[in-house]
């Protein structure tokens, strides 16, 4: 019995081993931003020549003008957001009691806008909830990323690494086969990144616009000729979230630009 | 709710060659593509963009559909005099949008 019980042990140790020996060690991880040419990161440097901050302008607009039956402001509760939101998306995806489930910082910003401002939420992707989120994540610039380790949202997390490592699509590619076992290499022209969710909501050229995290991880998937989860989908807040948990301790770079 | 950047050197001396950098956020739509219906979507693009230092024209462009969204647009000038630097951009659908900047020169 005791046999029985080291050789699962050992089985186990090596199983986890071998999972282990595909992700990024702590020291090599970089942002998406040291992939780029310096063209493209000179961009993202001067904040008068990222197209991002075109969203973060309006988004200060949208924090102190009214909305909804409450006729309140962002402002009117959470005042300077310079004070009051520095850090925040450094947290972001985090565990929502009252729901019981993980919400990244759109849904909080909508939530936000039907409970306390009573105004209907924004749509994914619109103009607006992108340039809140802009605004909101951009107080964070430098911050480190602070994944929770809450016990409540462990199981999340799980969840998302679950995701992060299984097959899917026509072309049967798991994120983890590009992002973590080939990030130094190309496919075709563009560099593999390790996919650090650092720098989001983030201008990419190629969308010569604006877009979210989870508009990426969408991306991402009809690439692998998966069919993409439906935006605010649990599965891409828990896939979200472990990507945050991945990259903590690196630094938010919100608005970042991407090619 | 269109926004724009404008980066200019608050100070300059004299005869100083200087660098002006603009940005304007506009969707620049082509006129060539079309939606998921086959419908043609409307050209929506800036047409022209000009700046004028203390009312005289220094730069003037036009632009065209092959240009992306939300143009940048970066220049540079000799600084003669104090004063201000006037922005406009005209576009399609009625576009008029219109900045400034101000200048020391010593």
């Amino acid at each position: 019995m005791r046999n029985v019980c080291t050789i699962t042990i050992t089985i186990l140790l090596i199983a986890a081993s071998s999972l282990r020996a595909t992700e990024i060690p702590q020291g090599e991880r970089r942002s998406g931003f040291s992939f780029m040419t310096p063209d493209t990161q000179a961009i993202q440097n001067d904040d008068t020549a990222n197209p991002g901050m075109l969203w973060v302008l309006d988004g200060e607009a949208l924090w102190n003008s009214n909305a909804g039956a409450a006729a309140k402001a962002c402002a009117d509760c959470h005042h300077d957001a310079r004070a009051s939101m520095r850090g925040v998306a450094a947290r972001y995806p985090a565990f929502d009691k009252a729901l019981g489930r993980p919400v990244n910082l759109e849904q909080r910003i909508n939530l936000c806008r039907t409970t306390h401002q009573q105004a209907p939420p924004l749509l994914y992707e619109s103009h607006e909830l992108l340039a809140l989120t802009a605004f909101v994540a951009s107080q964070s610039r430098g911050v480190a990323i602070a994944a929770s380790a809450d016990s409540q949202i462990e199981p999340f997390i799980a969840k998302g690494r679950d995701l992060f490592m299984r097959r899917q699509g026509q072309l049967n590619l798991a994120c983890a086969n590009c992002h973590d076992d080939n990030w130094d290499k190309h496919l075709a022209g563009s560099a593999i990144t390790q996919a650090q969710p650092t720098g989001y909501p983030l201008y990419r050229l190629e969308w010569q616009s604006l877009g979210s995290l989870q508009r990426r991880l969408r991306n991402c998937m009809i690439g692998a000729r998966a069919q993409p989860f439906d935006y605010g989908a649990a599965e891409l807040v828990e896939l979200e979230l472990y990507l945050m948990s991945r990259a903590s301790g690196m630094p938010i770079e919100t608005p970042a630009v991407r090619p | 709710m269109p926004s724009a950047l404008i980066n200019v050197p608050k100070q300059a001396k004299r005869g100083e060659i200087v660098e002006i950098k603009t940005l304007m956020s506009h969707i620049m739509e082509t006129g060539y593509r079309r939606t998921a219906t086959g419908e043609l979507i409307p050209r929506d693009i800036i047409t022209s963009f000009s700046c004028r230092y203390n009312g005289v024209e220094i730069f003037r462009a036009d632009l065209f559909p092959a240009i992306a969204a939300n143009p940048f647009i970066t220049f540079f000038t000799v600084a003669t005099e104090s004063g201000k630097f006037d922005f406009e951009w005209i576009g399609d659908k009625g576009f008029s949008e219109a900045a400034s900047a101000a200048i020391v020169v010593e």
